[in-house]
């Protein structure tokens, strides 16, 4: 029976193509084709949430909320609900399609497969072969889950909530329905002259904190590391728990204790002052905006060093000796083993964590917001203060202010400067040229 | 003979500058050791002041006392916050652990359908601070009744530093020769005991790090708590400590101070006592970035 023994494999596909698992069937696979019926009998009952879905996605709701007095008569649409609701359906859809187009494949490529070998493994053997197969999707099942759910479905929305009108006043559901509006909110944030200028007012002061901040602490952590490495210090180990302390200690609370040191009417450092005659007015630390830019450097300062220098300190005492006996030999005095050898494997090693911290302090949330709140005032700023950074600006507008739309413009472009440092830095790493970084 | 002198007076020389070269180094440590102690000092010696007003709080206290302790554990939910932090901490730690290690281990050691998709979303998605997905983590969390509950910002937490983990770890692992992998399986070792034998014991280093920064992350971290979190007995200590002393009076001072130091001393002696790891854990990160 020349018939039995070869497959069509276009009809086999073909049959997939109208009833999932048809064409496994047709190949002699019944348990997959079982399976896959199972699929689509699934994919049919929730297919009506899943055309809603996608359709709130994109009207974000038709329905607005009508009220008489304080009573709900109509509950209306909730176009923030729709648009998350809508973005997971469309990840669920995705996958269905995937099995969709994966199966028709599979019934292709196992009807050529049994023409040639006319044998193709069913029940207890394929279920086997599955099993080993599908290990690894069914050990990453929970975490791919959990980052859909709270990373890459939070992301998409931050995105797209820069495309619409979401903001206090007037768009906030479950009251009023939320709309598509485009690059408006773009537009207004480098048209809008108040918009505009606490935009760049605040960038550039992020960027010069970023800079500042990174730079202070690099340089002061390679040289406490010098100091505690030198040859006359004795202890080095007593020297060295010492200065890790400030990274020891939580950020948070070391910055709430300065936040009150420098307080200006009652801080410690304006009282110690005083007392010693050295000032007779108190100054005020935290409320002269310049004065403030630089405390939150020095405390920043007092915080960040000591991460660096264990880091260049753990580098120093990890120099081979083999390396240091040659230079000796060599005749190389100290100066120069330091200058030559020490020196360049130091900042050659941290190199790529000076990058990370600039990026780090690039969204320094904490010192900024333990130590001012963003504050002293800035009159002329829309929602933000005179330190205020644009990751602290943005916490501002969505948590005290409403302006989701705004918030989500600015996140995109914060976004965008981290993933270009980010994809810079790991672009000269070594492992990006290592063939295993995706191997 | 004046070569003879020459080399005397300039071995001289060398000497002076050494000593004045050791001075100057240790008063530079020194002066820099006082400014990393006086904060501490102070908020400790605030912690046991008899008056509770910022203004009057000094480092070395004239009537020595513990009222403040006891004010905290009676007049607010501070034993609550403690015990909730630590609880979300040690969960945050247990799934995130396990999660990165599973995942890490099959991205670093099997070959299967959308892996490379896999590897360059974990990629990209690490770049993403946390905060920018604030709003829709809210809204889901309200949709599956998550809200205010220690089980949602737990969620939040593992799955916030998953991608970062998993590409720290899968680094890691890509050190570790496969032919350890491949003696075992001639001996008929399993994937599961492959990597309970050979990857589990060679990755501790970095397991330790991972499991140490998601067991801190908690004790610091405050949007989400803020965001998550309403009802007082299930607030973190970052929410407790910070409304202490960020409302306007500012008569609950030496309170705060007892409880920063009695949730930094056992932090800070975590820190000191695992900070190798720490070390080799950034560095690993540095590198494979």
């Amino acid at each position: 029976m020349a018939d039995v023994k070869r497959k069509n494999p276009a009809a086999a596909g073909g049959l997939s193509a109208v009833i999932w698992g048809a064409g496994q069937f047709y190949n002699g696979q019944r348990l997959k084709a079982v399976i896959l019926f199972v699929c689509q009998i699934c994919f049919v009952i929730i297919s009506p949430h899943l055309f809603q879905g996608v359709k709130g996605l994109i009207t974000l709701g038709e329905v607005e909320r009508v009220t008489k007095g304080r009573k709900v008569i109509e509950q209306g649409d909730n176009s923030i609900l729709l648009m998350i609701m809508g973005l997971t359906w469309l990840f669920i859809m995705l996958v269905f399609l995937t099995v969709y187009f994966g199966q028709i494949m599979d019934a292709v490529k196992l009807a050529r497969q049994f023409n040639q070998a006319h044998f193709l493994p069913e029940g207890r053997e394929w279920l086997k072969r599955v099993s080993h197969k599908g290990f690894p999707y069914a050990v990453l099942a929970p975490t791919i889950c959990l980052v859909l759910l709270f990373v890459v479905v939070p992301i998409i929305f931050g995105f797209l909530i820069a495309f619409t009108n979401y903001s206090v006043p007037n768009y906030v559901p479950p009251k009023h329905l939320v709309d598509w509006v485009g690059f408006t909110n773009f537009q207004d944030m480098f048209k809008l002259p108040m918009w505009n200028d606490t935009f760049w007012g605040v960038a550039v002061w992020t960027i010069i904190w970023a800079v500042l901040s990174t730079l202070t602490c690099f340089f002061g952590g390679l040289m406490m590391a010098i100091l505690i490495n030198s040859k006359c210090v004795k202890f080095k180990k007593f020297w060295r728990t010492i200065y890790i302390l400030p990274w020891a200690i939580p950020g948070m609370i070391s910055l709430l204790i300065f936040r009150n040191m420098f307080n200006g009417q009652f801080g410690a450092i304006n009282v110690f002052l005083r007392s010693h005659g050295m000032i007779s007015q108190n100054i005020q630390w935290l409320s002269d905006p310049t004065l403030a830019k630089i405390v939150i450097l020095v405390v920043n300062f007092w915080l960040g060093f000591p991460y660096f220098m264990a880091l260049m300190s753990g580098v120093m005492t990890s120099i081979s000796q083999e390396v240091v006996e040659a230079a000796r030999i060599d005749g190389a005095n100290p100066k120069q083993e330091f200058r030559h050898i020490t020196l360049p494997l130091v900042l050659y090693t941290t190199a790529p964590l000076l990058i990370m911290s600039f990026a780090n302090n690039f969204n320094n949330f904490n010192t900024i917001y333990f130590l001012t709140d963003g504050n002293p005032i800035n009159p002329t700023y829309k929602y933000a203060g005179s330190t205020d950074i644009l990751i602290t600006w943005i916490y501002k507008l969505t948590k005290d202010n409403g302006q989701y739309n705004m918030a989500s413009v600015m996140s995109i472009l914060v976004f965008m400067v981290i993933a270009s440092i980010s994809t810079a830095n790991f672009l000269r790493t070594k492992s990006f040229k290592e063939e295993d970084m995706m191997g | 003979m004046t070569k003879k002198t020459n080399d005397i007076s300039i071995s001289g020389f060398h000497k002076i500058s050494e000593i004045i070269k050791t001075v100057f180094t240790y008063i530079i440590l020194v002066f820099v050791a006082l400014l990393v102690i006086v904060p501490i000092v102070w908020i400790v010696g605030s912690s046991f002041n008899s008056s509770s007003s910022l203004m009057s709080a000094s480092a070395i206290p004239e009537n020595p006392t513990i009222v403040h302790y006891k004010e905290l554990f009676g007049e607010t939910k501070f034993a609550f916050w403690y015990f909730n932090t630590l609880k979300i901490a040690v969960i945050n730690m247990i799934i995130s652990v396990i999660l990165t290690m599973l995942s890490s281990y099959v991205f670093s050691r099997f070959s299967f359908k959308g892996k490379k998709l896999g590897l360059l979303s974990i990629m990209v998605l690490q770049m993403f601070p946390g905060f920018m997905g604030m709003m829709a983590v809210y809204n889901i969390l309200a949709q599956m009744n998550l809200l205010n509950t220690h089980f949602g910002l737990i969620l939040t937490y593992a799955a916030g530093q998953i991608p970062y983990n998993i590409w720290l770890v899968k680094g890691y692992m890509g050190n570790i020769p496969r032919s350890l992998d491949e003696a075992a399986k001639l001996d008929g070792a399993g994937s599961v005991r492959i990597f309970v034998t050979i990857i589990l014991p060679l990755t501790k280093p970095i397991i330790t790090f991972v499991a140490l920064s998601q067991f801190m992350a908690p004790w610091m971290d405050f949007i989400f708590p803020r965001m998550i979190l309403s009802s007082d007995t299930k607030k973190t200590l970052a929410i407790g400590l910070y409304d202490m002393i960020s409302s306007d009076t500012n008569n609950n001072f030496t309170m705060f101070a007892a409880g920063a130091v009695l949730v930094a001393v056992p932090i800070t002696i975590l820190y000191v006592c695992l900070q190798k790891y720490l070390i080799q854990g950034i560095m690993a990160g540095a590198n494979k970035a």
